[in-house]
């Protein structure tokens, strides 16, 4: 037997969180590439606010509005320079009401 | 414009910049505190277990006006397979005691409080403001920093990393290296808001009696990891959180195990109605003793998170890091009261009193702990929370099998799902590595 657990929106989970979006200036960046590493192809799967997306062509795109800053895809994926991580600008980002 | 020149600079307004700036302040320097988010609290993500006797040592009369949600008079350790639980508690009336050991907390409240205090101890703190980077004489010790604000440096004796587990303003000087995948933990974690007279209701509380579960098994699918509920006052934390290096092996996605762990029928009903308020992720350094980096050097001290400073086995991390924040902050005042420069060499007395304190030697004691359980998750984290499952519900099942075949289901059960050469190095590793 196997629990069953509803579909799951992470979507539905973030709109719950408080963030101060710095329009323009993202704080993440994916660098160009043809196909990604399996580090980078995980953060589509593992990134907690599901950040990462893997587009049409097969490249991994990022829409880090929801980002909570853990920095996952930091640990993962700065050393080999697919990403470049920067916390938002002072002020800017998630801030947790309860955190 | 004149530089304005600081005994201290304190990165982070967490548990350990807190401490840190509370203790150097109170010791009569003149301290500056930055912090990137909004108000302190506002980046900061835990469970959350205070822990009152490393408060204490800070702050004597924290219980006056502290935030805290609920003491905790009870302890679940939980082993979970699919549809089950098998589980030690403890619950103890001598919890219910004039100063309560632990309490239950919500971060971003209490660390407002506690940032509070830090500006009545005298320090002067900064929001919304990103260190950058470190700023160096041509000795290499580091003088200052750097901000988003206007660019301009800020000059101190010494500066306290608090900056937390993903902290960048070490890592990018070089003091010393990212976390690797396999040394932190991801893990997530919802905020559910129920009536205060349910909570008590279905945890058997009265008051502000609290109580903590921990659980592990299948729920983590095999990955290295734990997930909790914490009673707050009007609220339930849980969350789960595994090995990033196993989430990236897996590719399973942490709000899935966290909707599993939530839908368990063991946990379903406990949760049963509230009201889903905050999502959050955070990082928990998992390396232990062997991932600690360089904690000193010329001008600069690592505490809290940014140096590792977590208990991993005990599930300790917040006390760790506002002892770890007091003792850099007695330390530094000591240097500067026999008014001595903030060198490697002096900063040293910070490491060596923190090797006297439990930090180090609760670090140490568990040092090979990490490496048994991250190479071992499918044993530790499935196949025998699977097997206990298997042997308690043999045992408490009545079904007209005579117990002498029960008992020989049960063992062979064990001897075939992990051997008997299996069982007995697991335990004897379990045994050397705790000891």
């Amino acid at each position: 037997m196997t629990i069953t657990v509803p579909p799951v929106r992470v979507e539905d989970k973030l709109y719950q969180n408080r963030y101060l979006i710095d329009a323009g200036r993202p704080h993440i960046k994916v660098r160009p590439h043809q196909s990604p590493s399996a580090n980078l192809l995980a953060l589509t799967r593992i990134c907690p606010a599901k950040c990462y997306e893997l587009n049409a062509t097969g490249q991994v795109e990022i829409a880090a509005d929801g980002c909570m800053e853990c920095g996952t895809c930091r640990v993962l994926c700065e050393e080999s320079g697919e990403i470049t991580w920067n916390y938002p600008r002072g002020g800017f980002g998630v801030l947790f009401k309860f955190g | 414009m004149v530089e304005e020149k600081f005994d201290a600079i304190v990165i982070g307004a967490g548990m350990a910049g807190n401490a840190a700036a509370f203790t150097m302040a109170s010791g009569g320097l003149k301290v500056l505190q930055l912090e990137r988010g909004e108000y302190p609290g506002s980046k900061n993500v835990q469970g959350a277990i205070m822990y009152a006797n490393m408060l204490e040592k800070i702050i004597p009369d924290f219980r006056d006006d502290a935030p805290l949600e609920r003491h905790l008079i009870e302890q679940r350790f939980w082993m979970m397979d699919n549809t089950s639980h098998a589980g030690i508690h403890y619950r103890s009336d001598d919890f219910n005691e004039a100063k309560p050991n632990r309490y239950t907390i919500i971060r971003a409240q209490f660390d407002k409080w506690f940032s509070r205090k830090v500006r009545e101890a005298g320090a002067t703190l900064l929001c919304e403001t990103t260190a950058t980077e470190l700023v160096y004489d041509i000795t290499d010790k580091v003088i200052g920093v750097r901000t988003d604000r206007a660019g301009e440096r800020i000059l101190a004796d010494v500066v306290v990393l608090a900056e937390g587990v993903n902290g960048l303003l070490g890592t990018r000087s070089g003091l010393r290296e990212t976390p690797r995948p396999e040394t932190v933990a991801l893990a997530v974690k919802e905020m559910h808001f129920l009536p205060e007279e349910v909570i008590e209701q279905r945890f058997g509380l009265k008051g502000n009696e609290g109580c903590v579960i921990e659980a592990a098994g299948t729920i983590s699918r095999s990955m290295t990891g734990l997930a909790f509920l914490y009673t707050n006052r009007e609220s339930i934390s849980l969350g789960i959180g595994c090995l990033v290096s196993d989430f990236a092996a897996t590719m399973e996605s942490p709000y899935a195990l966290l909707e599993g762990f939530k839908n368990h029928p063991s946990v379903r009903a406990l949760i049963a109605g509230s009201e889903l308020k905050e999502y959050a992720a955070h990082l928990i350094p998992e390396g232990g003793y062997k991932a600690i980096p360089q904690l000193f050097g010329d001008g600069w001290v690592a505490v809290g998170d940014a140096a590792q400073l977590n208990n991993a086995v005990h599930r300790e991390g917040s006390n760790l890091a506002m002892t770890s924040g007091r003792i850099a902050g007695e330390a530094i005042v000591q240097v500067k009261c026999r008014n001595a420069p903030m060198t490697k060499r002096n900063l040293v007395l910070y490491k060596t009193m923190l090797d006297d304190s439990f930090v180090l030697k609760d670090l140490r004691k568990h040092k090979d702990m990490p490496a048994l359980l991250h190479t071992n998750s499918h044993n530790f984290f499935m196949r025998y929370p699977q097997l206990i499952s298997l042997a308690a519900q043999n045992l408490v099942r009545v079904d007209g099998t005579p117990k002498i075949d029960k008992e020989k289901a049960t063992t062979a059960a064990f001897i075939k799902g992990r051997s008997r050469w299996g069982l007995v190095s697991d335990a004897l590793r379990l045994a050397l590595a705790w000891r």
